[in-house]
């Protein structure tokens, strides 16, 4: 290539990207930059309304959270809740998609449209529909069990459970239907090699099958951490906004809730920084094992 | 094979449970509301009615919200598909400094909390108010623009392949033949990379249809601009819930999803596993 056409693709190249730039730098660049701004500042609703002056705080709201035992409890039921979300989304989508290729086709797509019907609800549907059947006085759960009047989203530890499940009904599908597709590319003969070599079902499982869907699991993983890390929709819907007195908030929430519900936006934005941390240093990670498993960008 | 008889058996009864939630959306959307009102529900119903769906679009104005939702969406995804189809042709046909940096950050970016952003682009919004309030808080114009920045990225990095499986050869042909840059890009490769871009549109239209909580903070007073998710949420009251309307209302925008989800299942999944040829 001569360094005029080189030249010539650079120039297109700026052209062609300069829409994206503007826009994501626009949308998403400054308003992280203001994001981590505003957390810097006393900022509620009396600096917005001008009746107060601006004061500076400096590190002061992160020291604040950092020192508050229910920035903690918040942070610790982020953690555990997703973490439940995550296991749950794995085990049940790992397990199906093994499932799947035992199965005729006819069995096999009843299972997969199935899946992709949960998987396409959206989430504010999902959560109000999950939340009827489950209904303390005309839901069909309580009717099967014979305990109408019993409230699924009072105790703390059962809302998010409950949570949880319809977090991983409509996630497992994303899992499912990738590592189906992995365990599907895996050849035929590699497997009878090592039937041929002596290999149980439950050997080929460990050492031939597991090794070559290391990368896939490793993809499915991570994204699944990041997604169930960020749940709003479905907390926010299923237990009124975090629940009663606040029991079932996440961090996501949390943010949300203390921005706009108590108008303490610099505090809001100081746990939105938090989170953009945490999730940052997960996507780093993610990128590290993504250039392990050798895939080109 | 009595193995593969019972592995069927387990699959199906897993369908069936996965299945169930959706088909009490329906099935509660079409009963009547004496038989949703009930501390005994049966998952049948022997006399179906259209009420609930009556009630949705009329005294709850669903139709509105409908339109709204659909107008967002689809303003989005025909933005974000010609501003994203630049881009990949960028990252994918150039050589310049710099190009794999932009990957990753494209990346990176994916991951970037939304949520933790709703409180700079409030202000944002508000501040866009003053000078074209169209884009501003209580108009659709700035649901538009922050869906379209954030599904810019995902849009960008899927029509990447899809862009990538065009032979170089037909360009060098194309440019033989006397055709511009310009013509070979929306007249050549525009064309060919369709499916890619029905694969594509339909995840931005899906992320813009479905959005709950930037509809929550920046449709605050503006009741006739509300968009669907926020509106079923009118119908959730506390005492009296009118879970007919509620689940016809559910239906309503659940339905379009479904439609697309299943049209490009496939392409789907090829998309989202891209990253991993394992």
């Amino acid at each position: 290539m001569t360094t005029a056409a080189a030249r010539g693709d650079g120039r297109a190249a700026f052209a062609y990207l300069l829409p994206t730039g503007l826009i994501l730098l626009g949308l998403m660049g400054y308003p992280l930059y203001q994001l981590i701004m505003i957390s810097l500042f006393d900022y509620g609703q009396e600096q917005v309304s001008g009746g107060a002056p601006l004061e500076f705080l400096g590190l002061g709201h992160y020291t604040q959270q950092l020192t508050d035992p229910k920035f903690w409890t918040v942070f610790g039921q982020t953690v555990g809740f997703a973490g439940v979300c995550v296991l749950g989304t794995l085990v049940f989508g790992a397990a199906l998609a093994v499932l799947a290729t035992r199965v005729r086709p006819w069995a096999r797509n009843t299972l997969f449209l199935a899946a992709m019907s949960a998987w396409s609800t959206p989430a504010v549907a999902g959560s109000t529909i999950w939340l009827f059947l489950f209904d303390t006085n005309f839901g069909f759960v309580n009717e099967v069990l014979g305990i109408q009047g019993f409230s699924w989203t009072f105790d703390r530890w059962l809302a998010f459970g409950l949570v949880a499940a319809q977090v991983i009904w409509c996630s497992f599908p994303f899992v499912m239907v990738t590592l189906y597709a992995g365990i599907k590319a895996i050849p035929g003969e590699v497997i009878e090699a090592a039937a041929l070599d002596g290999a149980g079902a439950i050997r080929t499982a460990r050492s031939v099958i597991l090794p070559l869907l290391r990368p896939l699991l490793i993809v499915v993983t991570i994204q699944s951490v990041i997604w169930d890390f960020k749940v709003f929709t479905q907390i926010y819907i299923m237990t009124g906004g975090g629940g009663i007195a606040g029991r079932n908030l996440v961090l996501n929430v949390y943010a949300y809730q203390q921005a706009f519900a108590a108008s303490d936006y610099g505090l809001g934005a100081t746990i939105g920084v938090v989170m953009t941390v945490l999730l940052l240093i997960i996507t780093l990670g993610y990128l590290r094992a993504l250039r392990r498993t050798g895939e080109p960008l | 094979m009595k193995g593969r008889a019972v592995a069927e058996t387990v699959t199906v009864l897993i369908a069936a449970v996965v299945a169930f939630p959706l088909y009490w959306m329906l099935l509660t959307a079409v009963k009547p509301e004496a038989e949703v009102i009930t501390a005994n529900p049966r998952p049948w119903t022997l006399s179906p009615s259209l009420d609930s769906f009556v009630r949705t679009l009329t005294v709850q104005n669903f139709g509105r919200y409908f339109l709204n939702s659909l107008f967002v969406a689809l303003v989005v995804v025909v933005l974000s598909l010609l501003v994203a189809f630049l881009a990949a042709t960028a990252l994918t046909r150039f050589r310049f400094r710099g190009r794999t940096t932009l990957l990753v950050m494209l990346l990176v970016v994916q991951m970037v909390p939304v949520e933790a952003l709703t409180i700079p682009l409030f202000f944002m919004m508000k501040s866009v108010r003053d000078v074209a309030p169209a884009f501003g808080l209580n108009h659709l114009g700035s649901l538009v623009l922050v869906h379209l920045a954030f599904s810019l990225p995902f849009a960008i990095w899927m029509l990447r392949g899809f862009v990538a499986a065009v032979p170089v050869e037909l360009e060098e042909a194309a440019t033989l033949d006397g055709a511009s840059r310009f013509r070979f890009l929306w007249q050549i490769l525009f064309p060919l990379v369709a499916p890619g871009l029905v694969a594509t549109s339909v995840l931005s239209f899906i992320h813009a249809w479905n959005d709950f909580l930037f509809a929550k903070t920046f449709i605050i007073s503006a009741a006739e601009n509300q968009t669907l998710p926020l509106a079923l949420q009118v119908f959730v009251k506390p005492d009296q819930n009118d879970w007919g309307a509620i689940m016809a209302g559910s239906t309503l925008m659940t339905i379009p999803v479904l439609i697309f989800f299943i049209l490009v299942q496939r392409r789907l999944v090829a998309g989202l596993a891209g990253a991993v040829k394992a």
